[in-house]
């Protein structure tokens, strides 16, 4: 594969200048090493988790009793909207962006990303864009009031904080699409000789079909967005009726956006559970091949179902249905998926390790979530919880149970081999434990708040939903404080502990646990023969 | 205080006999409402039902997937010395696991296609009302039918002092409004939505009603409430600042008891019309200006015109509302609003004579003593 060779190149031509990491504040600038910048996306992530988390804990106190203790509605809106915004855009995404980094040269067996230099763009593009989003708190008028969501007209009455919010997604934009470029010319052309397409670990596979959604997706919030600039500054009316426009226009965009991201966070969170699940189960996952078709049929089908979002805007019946039914169908794949892990575990041979734990807790609460999702996608009874806190429940079982906890296993999984030294299995199991109980005391709550009507985004609320929203939010500071311990962990791990050797776990398959732990700064310069895994 | 204290004590204390517990004994715990409220409609219970048998499902299944995962984690641990078996794929099991839940789902599909087609069916309603979504209020316009010609906002009626914890919260908290909608029971009603600034939500859980106000656009839902009563609902698409506070009430009373209603709403509109060729003095207009400038401006604009810094804009002092040139300045911005920010086009809402006094009012309170008049008859020539 002499061209293979060519692309990886550089790192090649890098050995020759220097043979370790370059000191100082500028290695972290002009570093195009994937290990330091898959590092770099995972503390910012992290960081961001933290701002994100703390907003919503401003969230949490403001909704612990009713009337209006500690914000006005106003910053309240703020609140809701940066929340979703920074956790999506600043936490969740880079945090795989890191992994992949990280680990998807070293699944494969080449040097480094494709287009090295082009990483280390894409990575500093994004404090500058949450930087915007955080500035635009402190702008006259505040930050952006209207939901991560954005619906005009109501984003066309903000301030210029929306023109900031509006700025900042262009740019994360940007991040994602170079992103996605580099994975998927890395994984279609740097594969170690021997390892083709299907013999490839599933967290590639997972990555090389979220790296397609983030290019077709990523370019229409970007769309969008410039319409609603345009719309505010420069005299259009694209959604605005008074001008032949229509708001709702928005919302299908959008939406057409908002329901492949879902997957683009979801997708990579399914390739580390497949990861993890196999290694303490001490046997190769159950249906390979099923598991990537349904991974890409998952991925094709959520590019038509956007307007579920949508059943209560006055879509006529026969959309309604139509997207009823394209909903209801991405059970089937994603069920398949889920029966998969539970095959793989079957007559394993089981060890129940933190990123074990973290895995079957993913598997228990985001398939909760997907239940609740079935629930939402019948249109008569979504007429009923739409923009209720049965929603937010729904989406945080997926998001936070979903994708965080899967973050975290792959950040156990792999931290022995990052760091050389094994974390501490006693707190993490703590930490799991902690999270697991104060996620379901906040959340679990909120789908009894929407079944009795207490809809989303308001600051303040009747008299009837005080309870469970007393518990919710004391789950919040709960679940915020037990995620301090994870720092702990891995700044704990980072100054030693007891060393690893190469294979970290005994069941873990794959290239990555071939090369030294700590994983040397240059890895693969020759790429490896791949011997074949087991499927 | 005294009352935040209590209800703590109660969540620990349910916290502590642990959350499922609660499940068992709802009916003890009456602030634990754990499903959706059995709707008056008969559409509306048949979402219900739909919304039960689809989570019994889900139940059934989580229970038997999660039955054998649990059955894996104790008897396949390596701890107890399991050795793992060596199979990775089995092709009648994976068709069968693909098969069973399409067929789950279409069992789903056929009730839940029943039930929505007919509550998109709006033909033929007894009486039509047009709902209008403003920042922050709702408008009720009685289009067709017994009670044609009846219109009038319903604003949150909720003292402010209860939301800013300087009084005791009474029972129908953030959830009550000063003119609730009244429609018969047994009619069918039809609602058409739409807004006047950005996109609100008509929601009435009690008639599985929800339907987004678009402004520009006109989507039509309906109800027929079979049960006397009172029900209520809040706006459920985020409207901007106000939002949480703009519920929506409806009153569903008896035919005599509607056809009683309308003609007090008739009675109560002939009388309470006002000369539009009225020379309003100073005093009388201020009086009246400050009651409509409560109700229409002072939600963002302040009680004493001091506006949100950053936000909205203040009036007290303000160049449009202090100096004396920008009089029609200030009947324009009033009367039509200013495009592409919160401040509605008011001559839509309001009559001359509360635009009028409310100018008069704004021009003449707190620091603002410009001594200016406005009479109905200037803002009817500013139309």
């Amino acid at each position: 594969m002499a061209h293979d060779h060519a692309i990886g190149g550089h790192a090649g031509h890098d050995e020759h200048e220097h043979h370790g990491p370059p000191s100082g504040i500028m290695r972290w600038i002009t570093t195009t090493n994937h290990k330091d910048i898959g590092s770099m996306y995972l503390w910012f992530s992290f960081i961001m988790f933290l701002v994100g988390g703390a907003m919503a804990l401003v969230i949490r106190a403001e909704l612990f009793q009713p009337g209006l203790q500690i914000v006005s509605p106003d910053f309240f809106n703020q609140m809701i909207t940066l929340h979703a915004l920074i956790m999506v855009f600043g936490a969740i995404m880079p945090a795989f962006v890191g992994f992949s980094n990280w680990m998807i040269p070293l699944q494969i067996g080449c040097a480094d990303m494709a287009f090295a230099r082009m990483n280390n763009w894409s990575f500093w593009i994004l404090p500058v864009a949450s930087g915007l989003l955080i500035l635009s708190m402190f702008v006259p008028g505040g930050a952006a009031g209207t939901g991560w969501t954005l619906y005009p007209p109501l984003s066309i009455q903000m301030g210029m904080g929306m023109d900031f919010a509006i700025f900042g997604i262009h740019l994360l934009g940007m991040s994602s699409i170079m992103g996605g470029i580099n994975i998927i010319t890395t994984i279609l052309n740097m594969r170690a000789p021997g390892m083709t397409l299907m013999k490839m670990p599933m967290f590639c596979w997972t990555w090389l079909i979220t790296a397609f959604l983030l290019i077709a997706s990523m370019p229409v919030l970007a769309g969008a967005v410039t319409m609603l600039l345009t719309d505010r500054h420069f005299g259009t009316t694209f959604f605005n009726a008074a001008g032949g426009g229509d708001p709702v226009l928005f919302q299908h965009i959008f939406w057409f956006f908002g329901h492949p991201e879902v997957y683009i966070i979801a997708l990579p969170a399914f390739g580390v559970i497949s990861q993890v699940i196999p290694a303490f189960s001490r046997k190769p996952i159950f249906g390979y091949a099923s598991m990537v078709y349904a991974i890409a049929a998952i991925a094709i089908i959520s590019f038509f179902v956007w307007a579920h979002h949508m059943y209560v805007t006055g879509i006529p019946l026969t959309g309604q249905l139509y997207f009823m039914y394209a909903t209801m169908i991405i059970a089937v794949p994603t069920g398949v998926k889920v029966f998969n892990w539970v095959a793989t575990m079957w007559r394993g041979s089981l060890s129940f390790e933190t990123p074990m734990l973290f895995a079957i807790g993913f598997l228990f609460l985001f398939t909760l979530g997907g239940f609740s999702g079935l629930v939402l996608a019948i249109t008569a009874v979504d007429i009923l919880l739409q923009e209720t806190y049965y929603v937010i429940a729904h989406f945080h079982y997926v998001m936070v149970a979903g994708a965080l906890f899967s973050a975290y296993a792959g950040a156990y999984y792999w931290l022995p081999k990052w760091t050389g030294y094994m974390y501490d299995e006693t707190l993490g199991k703590w930490h799991f434990w902690l999270s697991l109980i104060f996620f379901n005391m906040t959340f679990f709550v909120q789908h009894f708040l929407g079944l009795a009507g207490m809809p989303r985004r308001v600051p303040d609320y009747a008299l009837q939903f005080t309870e469970f929203n007393m518990i919710s939010s004391i789950g919040a500071f709960g679940l915020g404080v037990s995620q301090l311990l994870f720092l702990y962990i891995v700044l704990k791990a980072r100054k030693g502990g007891k060393k690893v050797d190469a294979q970290v776990w005994d069941g873990a398959q794959g290239l990555e646990w071939t090369v030294p732990s700590p994983a040397p700064y240059h890895t693969f310069e020759t790429p490896p023969v791949f011997e074949g895994g087991k499927h | 205080m005294k009352v935040s204290m209590k209800r703590f004590a109660s969540v620990t204390s349910a916290a502590a006999l642990g959350l499922w517990s609660i499940v068992m004994s709802s009916n003890v715990w009456a602030g634990y409402q754990l499903n959706l409220d059995v709707p008056v409609t008969e559409v509306g219970r048949r979402a219900y039902d739909l919304h039960n048998e689809i989570t019994l499902i889900c139940l059934i299944i989580f229970v038997v997937v999660f039955g054998v995962l649990a059955y894996s984690m104790v008897a396949h641990r390596k701890s107890k010395g399991h050795k793992a078996a060596d199979f990775h794929e089995h092709l009648g099991i994976e068709i069968a696991w693909t098969i069973i839940p399409s067929i789950i789902l279409v069992l789903i599909a056929i009730p839940s296609t029943r039930t929505l087609i007919e509550m998109k069916d709006t033909s033929e309603p007894a009486i039509t009302v047009k709902v209008t979504g403003y920042q922050w209020k709702w408008g009720y316009d009685y289009l067709k039918g017994e009670g044609e010609g009846i219109k009038f906002l319903s604003v949150l009626a909720t003292p402010k002092d209860q939301i800013h914890n300087k009084a005791e919260k009474s029972a129908n908290y953030m959830m009550e409004v000063d003119n609730p909608l009244v429609v018969p029971v047994n009619a069918k009603i039809r609602i058409l939505a739409t807004a006047n600034d950005v996109i609100h939500a008509w929601a009435v859980p009690a008639f599985a009603v929800k339907q987004d106000a678009v402004p520009g656009f006109i989507r039509d839902t309906w109800f027929k409430a079979d049960k006397e009563g009172t029900y209520h609902g809040q706006c459920s698409e985020l409207c901007g600042k106000d939002h949480g506070y703009m519920p929506i009430v409806v009153k569903v009373v008896s035919a005599a008891e509607y056809t009683s209603w309308v003609d007090e709403q008739k009675k109560k509109a002939a009388s309470n019309v006002d000369d539009p060729n009225k020379v309003w003095a100073m005093d009388e207009a201020m009086a009246r200006g400050e009651k409509v400038y409560n109700a229409a401006c002072a939600s963002c604009h302040g009680a004493n015109g001091q506006g949100v810094p950053g936000a909205f804009p203040a009036l007290d002092g303000s160049k449009i509302a202090k100096l004396a040139k920008n009089k029609a300045a200030h009947i324009d911005i009033v009367l039509h609003g200013k495009p592409g920010t919160a401040m509605a086009a008011f001559g839509a809402q309001l009559s001359d004579t509360d635009i009028a006094t409310v100018i008069t009012y704004e021009r003449n309170a707190w620091g603002n003593k410009t001594g200016d008049m406005v009479q109905p008859a200037d803002i009817k020539a500013a139309r």
